[in-house]
């Protein structure tokens, strides 16, 4: 089954949930981590893991081979980022605006453009105390996000259970993170900034066609028309954390929340349960 | 006319409520709204549409069922794996029209994508110019360049002596485009290590794009050591933090009630955030 873990607005709390999530099922299940905020990956600072493997990911970017160019201007004409220029003797081309499709290359009519590989970050693999890990670290200064996530995805593992912990936003890179999820964990705060992100992150898994449920975190902070509102869209309310200093303390040492207030576990593994249930629900009625 | 831009890298550190009194503090500054996938500025500004325009960026391929005869190439050509039982996924599609050329029946066309609206607005504090990207769309990155054009059109028409741009969280494509060619990045920062490791980062893109950039530690009071550990760094990166602001529920309280945090409370926060606009408006006539 795999869980993405998302929320509309940034510093609801996505890591810290996603890792003690982590930590509370290592024990039953086979967990496994996917840290797919590949802009500001921080999965790793509180798990910790051990990393046994890195690969760079490339995107494959045209190369042109001047000897055989005629300057015919096919490769500017179909690339749709504006990516290459031809001049009437060169041929200029911007890695940067390039994503990648090979059109220009599959259309040179003299063949004379290859493709080399881009660097333009990073995934890691490796285990963190009994949780498989794996996350992706874009390149400062990159501006593409999207297939730093599709090479994290690549390493879903359908046996156990995975956790992916997305990006805040509802653009592109969340899309890519939540597509294909069984369940997405709705992060957010009981504020008025928390409320206006969160009906936008409801609005993005719709699109997706994948369930969901909220996590309250800071409650007792802010009103409460967060509930409110969940309770008139249909939105189950799956765990409810309280303003703690405590709590933002262990965070800001970079301690789980689990590690630090073992209490919380069972709440955790209760929170995996119902998902288990609703997501169990679902499939039983789409079988009907 | 001058413009900071305010980041953060980690989400959630307080970049839109420090806008948001920049706001009321600055008298007539054109105030940007740059996070066009989940703005909030709009909440503590109130502000009054004035203009709405559609926003047209980035294309969608559709395969016309009729002339298909499905020959497959596409599928086994689209690098983004974004068609299938010769449909097209639309979250997916890049866009980049690869399929439309080499269909050999000229089934595929590229339909342009309404990607969302942009707004100007009048507000108490001055015009600002904000946007909402369609859901699950991309091209943010574009939507935001325009979003600052018309920041700076506005600002030019107006006499205005400063734009005020909030950004998103994050360092990629919106945030570059927020961010380059801006006088100063102010970067919120809190004391955590998630903050402090996505501070540096965040940095390395100033730096990429060459914009100077001050450092505020938002909710200090957290963990002092942490924001020691900051300062220190950033005294190690000749950077500077411009201001250290405690932790308060009145931040909160004020956005509740849909109003900046100066304009709510006289109390710390409000005095460090007052202290820090100066030396944002210094670092910015400078």
């Amino acid at each position: 089954m795999i869980i993405s873990v998302a929320s509309g607005k940034g510093g609801t709390g996505k890591t810290l949930v996603a890792t003690s999530l982590a930590l509370s099922l290592k024990d039953r299940e086979m967990v496994q981590l996917l840290d797919c905020d590949v802009e500001e990956p921080n999965d790793h600072i509180l798990l910790k893991p051990v990393i046994t493997e890195s690969e760079a990911v490339c995107i494959p970017v045209p190369e042109i081979d001047e000897k055989k160019c005629t300057y015919c201007g096919k490769c500017a004409e179909v690339c749709a980022y504006h990516a290459i220029a031809v001049f009437s003797q060169q041929v200029l081309v911007f890695p940067n605006l390039c994503h990648g499709c090979s059109a220009c290359a599959y259309l040179c009519p003299e063949k004379a453009i290859s493709e080399r590989g881009r660097e333009i970050g990073i995934v890691e693999q490796g285990h963190a105390d009994g949780v498989d890990f794996a996350h992706g670290k874009l390149n400062v200064g990159e501006a593409m996000p999207t297939p730093v996530i599709r090479k994290v995805k690549e390493l879903v593992n359908y046996d156990g259970i995975v956790i992916i912990d997305v990006s805040p936003g509802t653009s592109c890179p969340v899309v890519e993170s939540i597509k294909g999820s069984d369940f997405c964990l709705l992060i957010t705060e009981p504020t008025p900034f928390g409320l206006n992100d969160l009906i936008l992150a409801v609005e993005t898994v719709k699109e997706l066609k994948v369930p969901c449920g909220v996590v309250i975190n800071r409650a007792g902070a802010g009103n409460g028309k967060v509930e409110e509102y969940c309770l008139k869209e249909n939105i189950p309310v799956l765990l409810i954390i309280p303003l703690d200093t405590e709590i933002a303390r262990l965070y800001s040492k970079g301690i789980t929340m689990v590690e630090g207030m073992p209490q919380w576990k069972e709440r955790f593994m209760a929170l995996f349960d119902r998902i288990q249930e609703i997501t169990g629900e679902r499939s039983r009625s789409v079988k009907r | 006319m001058k413009e900071v831009v305010v980041l953060s890298g980690k989400g959630g550190t307080g970049k839109t409520s420090i806008v948001g009194s920049f706001a009321a503090l600055a008298k007539g500054a054109v105030l940007a709204d740059c996070d066009v996938d989940a703005a909030d500025l709009h909440l503590i500004l109130q502000p009054a549409i004035q203009q709405t325009n559609e926003f047209w960026s980035g294309h969608t391929a559709f395969i016309d069922e009729d002339r298909c005869t499905q020959c497959g190439l596409c599928q086994e050509l689209c690098r983004f794996k974004a068609i299938r039982d010769f449909r097209v996924d639309p979250t997916s599609c890049e866009g980049c029209g690869f399929c439309s050329h080499i269909c050999p029946t000229e089934a595929i066309t590229m339909e342009e994508n309404l990607s969302g609206h942009w707004f100007i607005s009048d507000t108490k504090y001055g015009f600002l110019v904000h946007a909402r990207l369609g859901i699950a769309q991309e091209n943010s990155g574009k939507l935001v360049a325009l979003v600052r054009q018309q920041a700076k059109l506005m600002a030019e028409k107006q006499g205005a002596a400063y734009i005020i741009s909030d950004g998103p969280p994050g360092i990629g494509c919106p945030v570059i485009s927020s961010l380059s060619g801006a006088n100063v990045a102010l970067l919120v920062t809190e004391p955590t290590l998630s903050g402090m490791h996505d501070l540096e980062r965040v940095l390395g893109v100033c730096w990429h794009f060459d914009v100077p950039a001050l450092v505020c530690i938002n909710k200090y009071d957290i963990n002092e050591d942490n924001t020691h550990g900051i300062e220190q760094y950033c005294l190690s990166q000749g950077i500077e933090v411009a201001a250290r602001i405690p932790f308060d529920n009145a931040v909160t309280e004020a956005m509740v009630r849909g109003l900046p945090v100066v304009g709510y409370t006289r109390n710390g926060v409000s005095c460090q955030i007052e202290a820090l606009w100066e030396r944002v408006s210094k670092s910015l006539t400078k």
